[in-house]
């Protein structure tokens, strides 16, 4: 495997990604609804409905939870301990629908795009080989995911911080379990969405199709993850790390896969030249 | 090693489609050979195999004395191609494109820069491909194609929808790489641009070769009987050419076009003539083009497959 050629197409999709503002934007607009809006105005409106029967119901919801979570609450007030709860573990799952719905927005067309724009073309009478060329996509595709994990767990870290530990009279944002979270859990079910989003990729005939296909990838792996996630934050130990660790060699089996079937005739319309 | 690419009853389909039907053909180290042929011929899957992108279904290939099939990419690290409509990331610059290109084939960013200055494309690197003409573009997949110095350059109609600078810079492309020793395979339905380049031509129909050969040899074997232009100062006095020995026929168009039965009759017919006391202004045997020759092949292949 020449690592030049898996970094340069790596870096080339990504230079692209960035230089097309349509593109991104509209990601991240949804990064910041989901992991700024939505949990600040969630948080605020918790913080300050204390005179009110809704903090009777949240409580009342609280008090149903599991032991482990209710144990884990912190703050003195009802209203604290609601709203310490709806961060850690209500919201959990937004930390992967984000990153996956935009890994695969972005991954179910880099190899069908190279079709349609004809500059695969180039790529199939280069000495790049396919497996290079998957690699490199696949970590093209990754990276606006996990870098949007990362921002995005930061700017939800500062909001819970900001309204939650205003409350509780601590900075308590990211717990144990949201770190195993982000770091351990979240990369492997991303990078295994995308190895099966980038076959898509390359099989189907048009981008249009890709995003559909990938689509029908996508919601099955955020449902899988929303059951895991709160399974994680909950109960961040040695279930959690080993959730990662299969998540980890399902991804790489599959990405292992992916290149192996990459074909370098899918870069060409071969089905109506001659 | 002569051929620099040779095909022995290569086959390769689509479905049902028949792309390439036992296609026959060389093509000699240092040559421009040219495929030609209609639209729909095989030659853009010709290439296709040539470089591995596509792998034949049946047949034995072989470039540069390497199997495409089992060294594909070291195959592909000595071959430059330039497609019929040249394709880059529009978002990026020349530079990035070209940089991107010298990577994946191992070249440094002088050999870039030095493919962009030869196709003087280098003013406009720092512009996105998007906002480029049709010719710049062109421009810019020339230099793409020989950036790491090929030792074969495949050619895929590469001047269709030029304009007639850009579809120079083709050909001065060509007869330069020639120049230095390369091997050149250009496909082009346009008989006007393989004239006077074609060291060997491969005539292509229905995915396989009808006839190769130089042009030479072709118009030998094609349009046997040699024509010869002559002009006098009194055109009157060539109307009885027709009747002298060893010619065929005599059409008058501005000049008179007589068909000799042998070449080697010429001088003794132009001795005649000046003992006769014509005095000639013009006498010149007419190289058929690349035009006469392709129909007269196609005509002569149409006749034997009936």
């Amino acid at each position: 495997m020449n690592w030049g050629h898996v970094r340069i197409v790596a870096g080339t999709d990504l230079r692209r990604l960035f230089k097309s503002k349509d593109y991104w934007i509209p990601l991240v607009i949804m990064a910041g609804l989901f992991f700024v809006i939505i949990p600040l105005l969630v948080l605020t409106m918790l913080g300050r409905l204390e005179q009110t029967g809704f903090v009777t119901q949240v409580t009342d919801i609280v008090g149903r939870l599991p032991a482990q979570v209710t144990d884990a609450a912190r703050g003195e007030t009802a209203t604290a301990r609601a709203g310490y709860i709806a961060a850690v573990f209500l919201l959990a799952p937004i930390a992967i629908i984000v990153p996956v719905t935009i890994s695969a927005a972005v991954g179910s067309n880099v190899i069908v795009g190279e079709r349609e724009r004809g500059t695969g073309e180039f790529l199939a009478h280069s000495p790049i080989t396919m497996r290079e060329l998957y690699v490199g996509k696949l970590i093209a595709s990754l990276v606006p995911g996990f870098l949007a994990t990362i921002v995005g767990f930061s700017a939800y870290a500062l909001v819970v911080n900001l309204t939650v530990g205003a409350s509780i009279g601590t900075w308590f944002f990211p717990t144990a379990g949201w770190v195993m979270l982000i770091v351990w859990v979240i990369p492997p079910f991303i990078a295994a969405a995308l190895a099966v989003i980038l076959r898509i990729s390359a099989r189907v005939k048009s981008a249009a199709a890709a995003q559909q296909a990938s689509s029908l990838v996508t919601l099955p792996v955020i449902i899988l993850s929303y059951g895991v996630s709160a399974t994680v934050v909950i109960a961040p130990g040695r279930s959690a790390f080993a959730i990662g660790a299969i998540a980890w060699i399902v991804a790489i089996a599959l990405a292992a896969r992916g290149a192996s079937k990459m074909k370098r005739e899918r870069l060409l319309g071969v089905a109506s030249e001659t | 090693m002569n051929q620099a690419i040779h095909f022995g009853s290569v086959s390769k389909a689509f479905g049902s489609v028949h792309a390439v039907e036992a296609l026959d053909f060389d093509a000699p180290v240092g040559a421009v050979t040219v495929l030609l042929g209609p639209n729909g011929a095989g030659k853009t899957t010709t290439v296709r195999l040539t470089t591995g992108a596509l792998v034949a279904d049946r047949g034995d290939i072989e470039v540069l004395g390497l199997h495409p099939k089992v060294d594909g990419d070291e195959v592909r690290s000595r071959v430059g191609i330039v497609p019929p409509k040249p394709a880059f990331y529009d978002q990026l610059t020349g530079w990035e494109n070209l940089r991107f290109a010298a990577r994946i084939f191992g070249a440094d960013e002088h050999a870039a820069l030095d493919a962009a200055e030869r196709f003087v494309i280098q003013d406009a690197l720092t512009q996105e491909v998007g906002g480029y003409s049709t010719g710049m573009r062109t421009r810019l997949a020339l230099a793409r194609a020989v950036i790491h110095d090929p030792q074969v350059l495949l050619l895929d109609e590469p001047t269709a929808g030029l304009d007639p600078e850009s579809a120079r810079n083709v050909l001065d492309l060509i007869r330069e790489m020639a120049a230095r020793g390369r091997t050149i395979v250009l496909c082009t339905h346009l008989l006007h641009e393989a004239e006077g380049i074609a060291d060997h031509i491969v005539l292509m129909n229905k995915g396989h070769a009808q006839a190769s050969g130089a042009p030479a040899e072709l118009a030998g074997r094609y349009l046997a009987d040699p024509v010869v232009v002559f002009d006098a100062e009194d055109r009157t006095r060539l109307r009885d050419l027709a009747d002298r020995p060893g010619v065929l026929s005599v059409v008058e168009n501005g000049s008179v076009h007589a068909t000799l039965e042998d070449l080697d009759r010429l001088p003794d017919l132009v001795a005649e003539l000046v003992l006769d006391g014509v005095r000639l202004t013009r006498v010149e045997p007419l190289e058929p083009t690349l035009e006469e020759l392709y129909f007269e092949m196609q005509r002569s292949h149409r006749k034997s497959a009936k």
